[in-house]
């Protein structure tokens, strides 16, 4: 019997419910000797601002107890030249590509990233950072305008406040008819608030979590282990609280939940799926097994050919109480 | 790149002429054939890898998931000591916690290794600098690990000389002590010579290997054509002084932090100068003289022309 692995976020098909996390894979090439990328369900660009963006000072990773911190700050050459030099790679391979866009500190810069990629064929959905913590989220440079959006309060991310979540998604929805994910962060008191107002907004799914917040010092020198002291965690260390986020978000909210969050194998992506979320997306374990995403499809249809679940659907937010 | 506290790096790309054509990279479990302490905390270990080992060229590395699970949880790079065959070799230092599990591993396991990566070492412009039958020297300068990825380019260099007996490899190696010079032997019969430094003058002279440059600069009394260097970042700054300062190119190997080790995470950058200040005119120059770029250690590099790095 062979399962039903199909699965839909707004308007985008998906062969499979594996993707990968923004930032751990490149944009696509860096993995094309190591497996047969036409086989995933769905690629998610490393995160694309306005201009180019040289990103934060090294060291920007360590290592951490089944993790790891980062801390790169959004090194990306840009808009202009993803679509001339990243995006035919990734065209070619024909599934569908997920572009993550954020602000470097003007919200209003997802609106202009968001109109721009709605006329660029080969983007497939759109996924807005609005949970990066490693980018300082500082005051607009020139004066607001009148009805321009407002940075979230100093030090804020736009994903710890769910009106700037509401408004940022709201003022995307009416640029794109793209399928859009609103990517959250694990850093709030309550992510499915969050996940409501991106919904509300017009949001196709939700991404969760985006890296948790971490320190790590080295005890000799005192100094902080990566240059920007504070950085992001992610690995298996964080698994089990971005799987409870998922299941509290699933209990709230109707649009798909994409989960991630230290899945390194296809028991680990199970227990998202299980938890609610439709799709499942692997990160830093691609860093230490390029070819783990495959092995995750291969290992959740045995999976669902062992329990006799013929459409992965049904499989979804199945968690028994 | 020989190791960093966990790992090491080098780089530099087009038109390599030790480029097999059409080079791979690969994901293999390898069998460990021996893995043995060569002296003091210092191992050498011999796996079976055909594809990385027939495509493998001197200062590339090979990263490396020295054991299953979660501690460590990133991979260990390590660059390529030498090939022979199908055969890989590594040399390193168990002195973290990754590099002393690796030192564990036994005989007959397999080992999950990625490779070759990076831009190795650049041979290929030694040559014009050298009019026809002038002599010319090479300089390998090794500080403590930063030998291992040496022998692999002593090797290939050799394989030149052999062709153009004219140019002369000098190595220069710089250690703890006595009992931490590596590869003395291995340099000598590959036909370099060969220049000790200790920091305790227990061999050779006495301080650091990048002194002991200087001092042997004034004294070679023929061409000298690339400096080739690998070791801790203080003695490779130290290099891109003198290289700049006696003007003579130089090719330093780099370590950094990694975490994917084929250029997807951004994780491993170092300053560069600014690419475009190659194409642009004195003006323009002047306005981004304060610019620089990122490049990664472990896909541009890691080895870099020494001129290039910022340090």
């Amino acid at each position: 019997m062979k399962a039903d692995l199909k699965t839909k976020i707004g308007k985008l098909k998906l062969s499979n419910p594996v993707m990968v996390g923004s930032g751990t894979f490149g944009y696509g090439e860096e993995f094309k000797d190591f497996i047969d990328l036409r086989k995933l369900g769905a690629i998610v660009t490393k995160t694309i601002t306005l201009h180019p963006r040289r990103g934060n000072p090294a060291p920007r990773t360590c290592e951490a107890p089944a993790g790891m911190l980062n801390s790169i700050g959004l090194d990306n050459p840009g808009i202009e030249k993803f679509i001339q030099e990243k995006l035919p790679f990734l065209k070619k391979t024909g599934v569908p590509i997920i572009v993550s866009i954020a602000s470097e500190g003007d919200p209003e810069e997802f609106v202009t990233l968001a109109r721009h990629l709605d006329k660029v064929e080969g983007v497939s959905a759109i996924e807005l950072n609005i949970s990066c913590p490693n980018i300082t989220p500082h005051a607009t440079r020139q004066k607001p305008k009148a009805k321009s959006l407002q940075p979230a309060a100093c030090s804020q991310l736009i994903a710890q406040d769910s009106k700037s979540t509401y408004e940022v998604v709201n003022r995307v929805r009416r640029v794109t008819q793209k399928t859009l994910i609103a990517k959250l962060s694990p850093n709030v008191t309550d992510i499915a608030e969050i996940a409501l107002a991106a919904q509300s907004a017009g949001s196709d799914g939700v991404s969760l979590i985006n890296t948790i917040s971490a320190m790590s010092i080295d005890i000799e020198t005192r100094r902080p282990k990566i240059r920007m002291a504070v950085g992001g965690l992610s690995g298996p260390a964080i698994r089990p609280v971005a799987v409870r986020m998922v299941w509290e978000v699933y209990q709230k909210v109707k649009i798909p939940i994409i989960g991630m969050g230290g899945i390194i194998d296809a028991p680990s992506a199970l227990e998202f799926i299980i938890a609610g979320a439709s799709v499942v997306a692997v990160g830093t374990a691609n860093f230490i097994n390029p070819g783990v995403t495959l092995e995750i499809i291969d290992g959740i249809k045995k999976y669902l050919s062992k329990n006799k679940i013929k459409d992965i659907k049904t499989l979804i937010g199945s968690l028994k109480l | 790149m020989s190791q960093m506290p966990e790992m090491k790096i080098k780089n530099q790309n087009s038109k390599n002429p030790c480029l097999p054509a059409g080079r791979k990279i690969t994901n293999q479990k390898s069998k460990i054939i021996s893995n043995k302490k060569i002296k003091d905390n210092y191992f050498e270990i011999i796996v079976d890898a055909l594809e990385i080992a027939s495509s493998a060229y001197p200062g590339q590395f090979v990263n490396i998931r020295v054991a299953e699970g979660f501690e460590p949880l990133l991979r260990r790079p390590l660059s390529i000591h030498r090939v022979d065959g199908g055969r890989v070799i590594l040399l390193y230092e168990a002195l973290g916690k990754g590099t002393q599990i690796l030192s564990q591993r036994k005989k007959g396991e397999y080992l999950d290794i990625i490779g070759p990566l990076g831009n190795g070492f650049r041979i290929a412009n030694r040559e014009p600098r050298l009019p026809a039958g002038e002599a010319g020297t090479t300089i390998l300068v090794a500080g403590g690990m930063g030998t291992a990825p040496l022998i692999f380019l002593a090797e290939k260099l050799a394989e030149i000389k052999n062709q153009k007996s004219n140019i002369k490899n000098l190595v220069l190696i710089g250690a703890k002590s006595k009992n931490h010079i590596l590869c003395e032997k291995e340099f000598k019969e590959l036909g370099c010579e060969v220049k000790i430094a200790t920091d305790d003058g227990s061999r050779g002279f006495k301080g650091y290997v990048s002194d002991l440059l200087i001092k042997t600069l004034s004294t070679v009394n023929c061409q000298l054509l690339t400096i080739y260097a690998c070791g801790p970042a203080p003695m490779l700054k130290e290099i891109g002084h003198i290289s700049q300062k006696y003007n003579i190119p130089a090719q330093v190997s780099l370590e950094a932090h990694m975490a994917c080790g084929i250029g997807a995470c951004m994780g491993c950058v170092i300053k560069t100068q600014n690419s475009k200040l190659k194409t642009q005119n004195d003006n323009a120059k002047l306005k981004m003289k304060n610019e620089f770029e990122y490049k990664r250690v472990c896909k541009e590099g890691p080895v870099f022309d020494a001129s290039e790095v910022i340090w």
